[in-house]
């Protein structure tokens, strides 16, 4: 499948506009409850949901516990993909039983990614409660999942691929869409 | 990077990056260990048939905690050589195995190249456990994970291989992961149990066991078996002792921090001192844990399909 | 039909170092005429334009399998395989069931020859009773029953004291002795040969040393006591030395090698995933055994190219490597395999491998045969060297399909095969109405 076309959604100042209303909103329900954790899935929701992290404790000053959560073993897919992702390390630092669950994640689509994601954090206790926070909602969903806290919702269509771009991953900072011709 | 193979016979045919994607994977299964629940649903319905036609109690329950740990439905078909007739009865059992539904079948045989027959009548997966003493890959990646986890690195290694080579399928997989991961090998025995032809690997050959050990960052010692004594292959396991038995004293040749490894089952007391087995630079113990984690990375690896 | 005309072919026969393109005229069973344009009225013609005829080939050394194992070959099937290999004449080996060590067995094999088989078959009679290798057999008796000589092909004579009796005593009825040279100590459990590939795969070897041993033990009783002495299936360089230094020294020695030893090696056990088609005694072996071999074709260290033809059924060899029969079929892939391989790549000459398939056989083994000369019995192969196709064993006349050549392209064929100035094998198909 090669890339067309690709146009800008965001820009810098846009995203980090929108990472900024998220934690705001965020901080508002979270704040002060000593069970607030965050969980970023591999590979962007991680680093998203280490910035929401830094400004949060830059905000509120306490930190909250932060988990990395690979989905792979999950997935309903493996056995028709021929290309299997390589299965990195989920690390929780922190029994689930009761906890307030954020789980974040850069793009929201059929809501498969977050299906497996519930699945695994189920394997290792029992929240008090997940939300769910994205930063792009591209709809087209297959699954009965809505997000709790989202920066920008997008219609788009399967043809499509949804970018976000990470100063920390990527070098740069953006979101883009980009036509699929395949 | 995709996995190309329907089956793992050997690690010969695999590249040097296909190991180390297996490898790489292993790593993240590890850490499952470390969970509560120790169980993902990655090959949840699937059936994995563990047909071993040699005993072995460690890499079948190996093979088993690790399919297990996938969720996938375990078969044992356990069968004793003496109430089999010889080949008739391998291709039977493989008929009755793929009519049982098998996905991944897991054999041990003691004829080089069992599995290439029977794959050419099921259509299943294969992965050795050890055919003869031709390969039994899952040790040798294991070993290479071991060697990775333990030191960081292969390249410029001094690996010594110490031991009966010539009757050795653990030998042939270390030499052929580790050559190809850039590690230098070296091979040591008496000259009766080491297969001159291996010089054409870039493998050293040396019957001397301080010239051997002397600078090696890791040795991997081999079991030596009784039955070879009697058919003549070295005169004695006092012999062997003498010449070979790796002790605390003289892993005093080898560098400080040089790894001991063994696949298993332990002659203390012949190849390997109790101190050496039990010391510091022993890591046995982390072979077996890390043996079900490279296992669950092939059994995962193996599990795709054909789409792109 | 009682006469044929082959007409324009390119008519080679060493035995008289004839080579040119003529007519051959046959009747009644014997080559009547050679020459240009003969102008006689035949009730068969065959356009031999392009195509070689030979004096029909003789194969020293195959395994008919009846009696005791009709489920691999059967002196039917296996005398129709030979005619679609070219051969008119086979010598078939003793290790039957029960093993053809008596008169009676003997007269059996040659009475289901005259009943039901194509090509001449002479039998091999064995050495030792029931091939065990503790008495010699009756060496005089077997002769007048018609055996052609005597081996224990299969199993080697791994008592020397025999092998010395045998030499002595087969002096007298000027028979050679075809002989198997293996050590079993050495060979010991071994199913491939002892070299590098062998080290990796890690199956038990088969040395080299357990051949030639055994070689240099019997040119040494040979030298002693006399006799003829033929190594059959010779495979390894030190044998191959041996034997040229034997004949340097006058002995009364020859040997053959089989088209499987003059064209694969060691290494087709490994490109084909332990396929048991590699598994043979001796085993194919490295590729500098295979290339003294073929300088052996060259300077006449090797007298004979025979197949060992060795038939086992598919369920037998569809085993683990460690547990199939050793053994492969070839009678029909001898002509296509040795001139694609041999011939056509300039190692000999057509002429050459005619030779060793034709008047060096026939010598050996004392009969008229391997000639085209006027008034010779009318055994006669025609062969068309230029013919393009691929080996399909489910094709083959003989029962049994364990062949290494399955699937091979080649550049030669068979056209046609005569036997006793009777067309029995033609375009592919064997002809058998019979006709008195």
């Amino acid at each position: 499948m090669k890339n067309k076309e690709s146009t800008l959604v965001q820009d810098e100042k846009a995203l980090d506009d929108m990472i900024d209303r998220m934690e705001k909103a965020v901080s508002e329900d979270f704040k002060n409850d000593p069970d607030f954790v965050l969980i970023g899935i591999r590979t962007r929701g991680v680093t998203l949901a280490q910035r929401l992290q830094a400004m949060i404790k830059a905000r509120t000053r306490k930190e909250p516990p932060l988990g990395i959560l690979d989905i792979t073993l999950y997935r309903d897919d493996l056995s028709t993909l021929a290309k299997h992702p390589i299965v990195r390390p989920t690390t929780l630092p922190f029994d689930v039983d009761d906890k307030k669950i954020v789980l974040v994640d850069d793009v929201l689509y059929t809501g498969r990614t977050v299906r497996a994601a519930l699945d695994q954090i189920v394997d290792f206790g029992r929240p008090a409660l997940v939300k769910l926070a994205v930063l792009i909602d591209r709809g087209l969903r297959e699954y009965p999942i809505q997000p709790d806290y989202t920066g920008l919702a997008l219609e788009t269509n399967p043809r499509q691929l949804v970018q976000v771009r990470l100063r920390e991953i990527d070098g740069d900072e953006k979101v883009l869409l980009l036509e699929l011709k395949g | 990077m995709k996995f190309r193979h329907k089956h793992l016979l050997g690690l010969e045919d695999l590249t040097r990056e296909e190991i180390e994607l297996i490898l790489e994977n292993a790593t993240g299964f590890k850490e499952i260990f470390t969970r509560s629940i120790k169980k993902v649903p990655t090959l949840r319905g699937k059936t994995v048939v563990n047909l071993f036609y040699e005993n072995s109690t460690r890499t079948r329950t190996s093979f088993e905690i690790a399919a297990k740990r996938l969720s996938a439905d375990v078969i044992n078909f356990n069968v004793s050589t003496s109430s089999v007739q010889k080949g008739e009865s391998l291709l039977d059992t493989a008929r009755t195995i793929e009519a049982l539904g098998a996905d991944i079948i897991i054999m041990r045989h003691s004829c080089p190249g069992a599995h290439q027959l029977l794959a050419r009548h099921i259509n299943a997966s294969f992965i050795n456990a050890g055919d003869g003493p031709h390969e039994h890959p899952t040790q040798g990646l294991l070993d290479a994970f071991t060697i990775k986890e333990k030191l960081g690195g292969f390249e410029g290694l001094n690996v010594v291989i110490l031991g009966d080579i010539t009757h050795s399928r653990v030998a042939r997989s270390n030499i052929w992961a580790l050559t190809k991961l850039g590690a230098n090998i070296t091979i040591a025995g008496p000259s009766t149990l080491l297969p001159k032809p291996f010089e054409k690997l870039g493998v050293r050959i040396s019957t001397d066991l301080k010239e051997a050990i002397q600078n090696a960052d890791v040795i991997n010692l081999l079991r030596i078996q009784l039955e070879r004594q009697r058919k003549n292959l070295f005169p004695s396991i006092r012999e062997y002792r003498l010449l070979y038995g790796l002790t605390q004293e003289r892993l005093k040749w080898a560098k400080k921090n040089v790894l001991i490894m063994h696949p298993g089952p332990i002659n203390r007391g012949v190849e390997i001192s109790q101190e050496v087995a039990d010391g510091k630079h022993s890591v046995i113990t982390q072979q077996v844990t890390n043996g079900v984690a490279v296992r669950m990375a092939v059994l995962y690896l193996l599990s795709g399909g054909d789409e792109a | 039909m009682s006469t044929i005309l082959i007409k324009n072919g390119r008519v080679i026969d060493p035995s008289r170092d004839l080579d040119e393109t003529c007519d051959v005229y046959i009747s009644k069973g014997v080559i009547r005429q050679l020459g240009k344009n003969i102008k006689r009225k035949a009730s068969l013609e065959i356009d031999a334009a392009g195509k070689i005829v030979c004096p029909g080939l003789i194969d020293m050394h195959t395994h008919l399998r009846e009696p005791g194992r009709e489920d691999e070959e059967t002196i039917y099937t296996g005398t129709r395989s030979a005619a679609a290999g070219g051969f008119t004449t086979v010598c078939s080996m003793p290790n039957t069931r029960p093993v053809t060590d008596s008169r009676t067995n003997i007269r059996y094999i040659l009475s289901r020859v005259l009943e039901l088989g194509v090509v001449n078959v002479h039998p091999v009679a064995a050495i030792t009773v029931g091939q065990k290798g503790e008495e010699i057999t009756e060496f005089g008796d077997l002769v007048d029953a018609g055996a052609i000589a005597f081996s224990d092909d299969g199993y080697p004579v791994m008592n020397a004291e025999i092998m010395r009796r045998a030499l002595q005593y087969t002096a007298m009825f000027d028979v050679p002795i075809l002989d198997h040279c293996e050590d079993i100590d050495l060979s010991n459990v071994g199913v491939m040969h002892e070299g590098f590939v062998q080290s990796l795969l890690g199956l038990p070897g088969i040395t080299s040393a357990a051949e030639t041993t055994q070689v240099a033990r019997d040119i040494e009783l040979l030298e002693f006591y006399g006799g003829r002495l033929h190594i059959c299936h010779t495979s390894a360089v030190g044998s191959i030395h041996l034997i040229r230094r034997a004949k340097k020294r006058g002995l009364d020695i020859t040997c053959e090698a089989t088209p499987h030893h003059l064209t694969l090696t060691d290494s087709r056990v490994k490109e084909t995933s332990f396929d048991t088609n590699t598994k043979v005694k001796p085993p194919l072996r490295s590729e500098e055994d295979r290339q003294e071999l073929l300088l052996g074709l060259q300077d006449g260290a090797i007298d004979v190219i025979a197949t060992d033809h060795a038939p086992h059924t598919t369920k037998d060899k569809d085993k683990v490597y460690l547990d199939a029969p050793f053994g492969l079929i070839g009678m029909e892939t001898a002509v296509p395999v040795i001139l694609t391989d041999i011939v056509h790549k300039g190692i000999i000459t057509v002429n050459r491998m005619i030779e060793m398939m034709t008047v060096n056989p026939a010598r050996i083994l004392r009969i008229d045969r391997g000639t085209l000369e006027t008034g010779a019995v009318a055994d006669v192969t025609v062969i068309d060297p230029k013919k393009r196709h691929t080996i399909r064993a489910n094709r083959f006349y003989s029962l049994s399909r364990n062949t290494p050549f399955e699937g091979k392209r080649c550049k030669g064929a068979v056209a046609a095969t005569i036997v006793g100035g009777k067309l029995v094998f033609s375009e592919g198909k064997i002809i058998e109405d019979r006709e008195e």
